[in-house]
């Protein structure tokens, strides 16, 4: 489809691969250069879409899979999984914490048919730390040892275990592992600290998600790899993560809950790299919505608040996006003064105008202004209301931008997706509209530049520390963390720094969040 | 008298964040666990404090405790309960009443917990009127109700009774023992009779946190302006005054740690093209813990003990301290505070000075004469 000179040099190529519920897109990147891309359709066999997808790519690149060094997937089919409380299974949740926590017990503010899926086989044992480090209580490896033949006779296989500010200190989370092994040899543990930050009932939701999903873990990450066999192809595959770094197929298997939002973090990356701007806001126009989000030297603002994946509260870092009920297919009302927010969706080429369909859909609009080349434009030609239309929609979007800016200060808007067409004109609210080539597969190449990172969130004690000790030692922690995921030492530098006073209480306790990433050792030139 | 349901928590959690004025706490937690308790144990009885027997023991309770490891480190079950029974136990009498003693943030759920957990009677009152950093900052210290003796109880079952003559001395040493309790403890304190409470206590704060709440929730499925109906809803209040003093974007926030609290400031700025546009230097807030002054250049527009509270421009969610952010497009409200918070003695407690602003107490609407006047 699409072609550009490739290097001839080996080892620095790389294929990036977005599996979403639609479309399955392939590129094949030459270092931050798009060398070919494809779009399959994903339809029932997720080995076929990736081979489809990927197999085209490295033909039109005539690239042979050994040149390829190193490929990088996002998907989205374990969000979908948990949202539609399908392929789901049932998990025992182990919190470590009595008798602390017992007012709120695991899985309270669950709704209800997801708690079904998962069932709920939930203990409070012993254990638990203060926030100073101090045990709550020990922990009692005899009740873990009950706990754990009882999980073995309910032949659960999937276990989470949380313990009160793990994230400071892990070692009872490992502890109480290693208890269960003995009786649970094979079953799929998760561990809270290793998902999660401070806040025991989003890390404990996040750690219970995730090992609901290994069953499905195990299968998916299956067929990726098939796919990867399939093409013949010996480099490592990466999987990409909620905050726009990458981790290993291993630890994907282990934490597919880490793939949440990295679809919209993909996009964003890419639309990054693409235009090679680091301060930006981002608008991603798809069929059905158009996300808009912020880039901050690089890198997509995350959310502050909570997040709700499916009706249960997490804290995952997940990027800060403003969703719009405006895409391709959203329908046209009242001589194109309405807009959406429902739309054809996926259904575009059967009931959009331009496709012979019935339905007025924004890309008919478009088609019709000469914006958007799709179907058959002479379907469109008598149509009333496309400057209407094209101006509420430029309108809707310029109304969003407004919302997510940070300040008065005009940054440009870079403009990716499939229906970027609809979005005409070369400003809007004063910044300036950038238009990558290749942002339709945005999200695949954000997928195959993606990063390696490591984070730090702990609370600090500063009658031992001073302030300034105590940020080098969540540095430090945090860039050991991206150089053990594989980044290169090198280039590991910090994109986020975050200090929460402990307020109400004297002691001078702060909680520093640090962030480091770095590129995959070996990968980028 | 009315009954605390399952259907009032969620508003009552609302308004109790609005109340809090950036502090006091998010007040999910507790909420969960008062669900849980009236779900088990039925719907709460509340009297307001008129229906009290002048001899009735009344005891206000609440936690101690940080926000931060409060989301970490949830009470036990027992915990808050135990906090009553030991200062019950060394009355020797059952208490007749329980009551908050902050009606802003996480604490406003504790007495609706408690009285679920336990089947006691709550009354519809509390001693801030909103949420204050410390535990004398209550109008039962002002006008003469000691907050001793006082319990204090953690998960372990352990508690302790402390018997201190002054209110501030028994928030330093409490405090020091909460530390010890891992940063949350559960307190009982301030008994007192019904006719003193009637004296003392703000009256209906427990049911205005759930007008409040009902009105936002109302306005927000029925997509009507909140704020312009919260201010409606106010002025029938004896919080009477309450206004939108500006309508901006967080343009620059900072916040840093001093002595245990978190102190900082946030600046607020009008932007082009908003529909609600504020004209205007940008609006600064000064905050510890709460949020204590709102300045617009020269000009003072809110000051403690009136309360000053941020919203989210689009849902009207009330915003803590802690969650706000750059970019935010916020609404900031003022609202007087009642009679019995703005007195001479009450704001040589809780008033700008307690805090070490420079400015006198003046209240919202004499600043909003000023501003009509001049601006």
């Amino acid at each position: 489809m699409n072609r550009a000179a490739a290097s001839k040099k080996p080892g620095r190529l790389r294929l990036g691969i977005d599996v979403g519920g639609t479309n399955t897109d392939a590129v094949l990147m030459d270092g931050d250069v798009v060398v070919a891309w494809h779009k399959a359709t994903t339809g029932r066999h997720i080995t076929d879409a990736i081979v489809a997808a990927a197999g085209a790519v490295l033909q039109q690149g005539g690239v042979a899979p050994a040149q390829i060094h190193a490929v990088m997937l996002g998907t989205t089919q374990f969000t979908n999984a948990v949202i539609e409380r399908r392929r789901l299974n049932p998990v025992a949740v182990l919190r470590l914490a009595a008798p602390a926590t017992t007012a709120v017990p695991p899985m309270s503010d669950w709704p209800a048919d997801l708690a079904a899926v998962v069932g709920s086989h939930t203990y409070l044992a012993h254990g638990g730390l203060e926030f100073d480090g101090r045990p709550i209580s020990a922990l009692n490896e005899a009740e873990i040892g009950a706990i754990a033949r009882e999980i073995r006779g309910l032949g659960l296989t999937a276990v989470a275990i949380t313990s009160v500010f793990s994230p400071l200190d892990a070692d009872m989370e490992l502890r109480a592992e290693a208890v269960l092994r003995q009786e649970l040899p094979d079953a799929a543990i998760t561990l809270s600290h290793r998902i999660g930050r401070i806040g025991l009932l989003e890390r404990e939701n996040a750690a219970i998600l995730n090992a609901a999903l290994s069953g499905l873990a195990a299968q998916v990450l299956e067929a990726f790899n098939r796919a990867i066999d399939d093409l013949g192809l010996s480099a490592p595959l990466y999987i990409s993560q909620n905050d726009g770094t990458l981790m290993t197929v291993a630890h994907a298997a282990q934490y597919p809950v880490l793939t949440f939002a990295s679809g919209p973090t993909n996009s964003m990356r890419g639309a990054a790299v693409l235009s090679g701007l680091g301060d930006a806001l981002v608008v991603d126009i798809g069929g059905t919505t158009t996300d808009i989000g912020l880039l901050l030297d690089g890198f997509p603002r995350e959310a502050a608040m909570t997040v709700e994946l499916g009706g249960v509260r997490t804290n995952f870092r997940m990027p800060d996006l403003l969703a719009l009920g405006l895409g391709g297919g959203s329908l046209v009302r009242d001589g194109g003064a309405s807009i959406g927010p429902d739309s054809v969706g996926f259904e575009l080429r059967q009931r959009a105008l331009v496709f012979g369909g019935d339905t007025l859909t924004l890309s008919d609009m478009a088609v019709a202004a000469g914006n958007m080349t799709l179907g058959d434009r002479a379907r469109v030609a008598r149509l009333d209301g496309v400057e209407v239309a094209l101006a509420r929609a430029a309108a809707m979007i310029e109304g969003a931008l407004e919302r997510v800016r940070p300040s008065a200060a005009r940054l440009p808007v870079i403009l990716v997706g499939g229906g970027a067409p609809l979005l005409h004109g070369e400003s809007i609210g004063g910044g300036e509209i950038v238009r990558p080539s290749h942002g339709q597969v945005a999200n695949a190449i954000g997928a195959s530049i993606a990063m390696v990172g490591g984070e730090c969130d702990r609370i600090f004690s500063l009658d031992d520390l001073s302030r300034a000790e105590a940020v080098t030692a969540a540095t430090d922690e945090a860039k050991a963390r991206a150089a053990a995921a594989g980044a290169d030492a090198a280039t590991i530098r910090i994109v986020e720094m975050d200090e929460i006073p402990l307020s109400y209480m004297p002691g001078n306790a702060t909680r520093l969040r640090v962030k480091a990433v770095g590129d995959l050792a070996g990968g980028r030139t | 008298m009315i009954r605390i349901t399952l259907d009032d928590l969620d508003d009552i959690a609302l308004g109790a964040t609005f109340l809090g004025t950036g502090g006091g706490g998010d007040p999910y937690i507790a909420t969960l666990m008062t669900r849980r308790a009236i779900a088990a144990n039925g719907p709460v009885t509340m009297l307001s404090l008129d229906e009290l027997a002048d001899d009735a023991l009344v005891m206000s309770c609440g936690n101690l405790g940080a926000p931060t490891v409060a989301i970490e480190k949830i009470m036990g079950a027992d915990q808050p309960p135990n906090a009553v029974l030991a200062l019950e136990k060394h009355l020797g009498r059952p208490a007749d009443a329980l009551m908050a003693f902050e009606a802003g943030g996480s604490n406003s759920m504790m007495p609706i917990y408690i009285a679920a957990m336990l089947g006691r009677t709550m009354v519809d009152a509390d001693g801030m009127g909103r949420a204050f950093p410390e535990l004398q900052m209550v109008t039962f210290s002002v006008y003469g109700a000691p907050s001793a003796p006082m319990a204090l109880a953690s998960e372990h079952g352990d508690t302790t009774i402390l018997d201190i003559g002054d209110d501030a001395r028994a928030e330093y040493i409490a405090r020091g023992i909460a530390i010890r309790m891992g940063a949350r403890s559960a307190m009982a304190a301030y008994p007192m009779d019904g006719k003193t409470a009637r004296r003392v206590a703000i009256p209906g704060t427990t049911s205005l946190c759930q007008a409040i709440g009902a009105d936002l929730a109302q306005s927000r499925a029925q997509n009507r302006d909140p704020f312009a109906a919260l201010i409606k809803m106010l002025a029938g209040t004896h919080y009477g005054h309450a206004r939108v003093l500006y309508t901006g974007k967080v343009t620059d926030l900072v916040r840093e740690t001093r002595q245990g609290y978190a102190v900082g400031q946030v600046t607020i700025a009008a932007q082009t093209g908003d529909r609600q546009r504020t004209d205007g230097p940008p609006l600064e807030i000064q905050f510890q813990n709460e949020f204590l002054a709102a300045r617009q250049g020269s000009a003072l527009r809110a000051i403690v003990p009136d309360l000053i509270c941020i919203l989210d421009s689009e849902m009207a969610q009330p915003i803590t301290t802690e969650r706000l952010r750059y970019g935010q497009r916020v609404t900031v409200m003022a609202v007087s505070a009642p009679p019995i918070m703005r007195t001479d003695k009450a704001l040589a407690v809780f008033g700008p000075s307690a805090f070490g602003l420079p400015e006198a107490f003046v209240p919202v609407e004499a600043l909003d004469e000023e501003e009509m006047r001049h601006g």
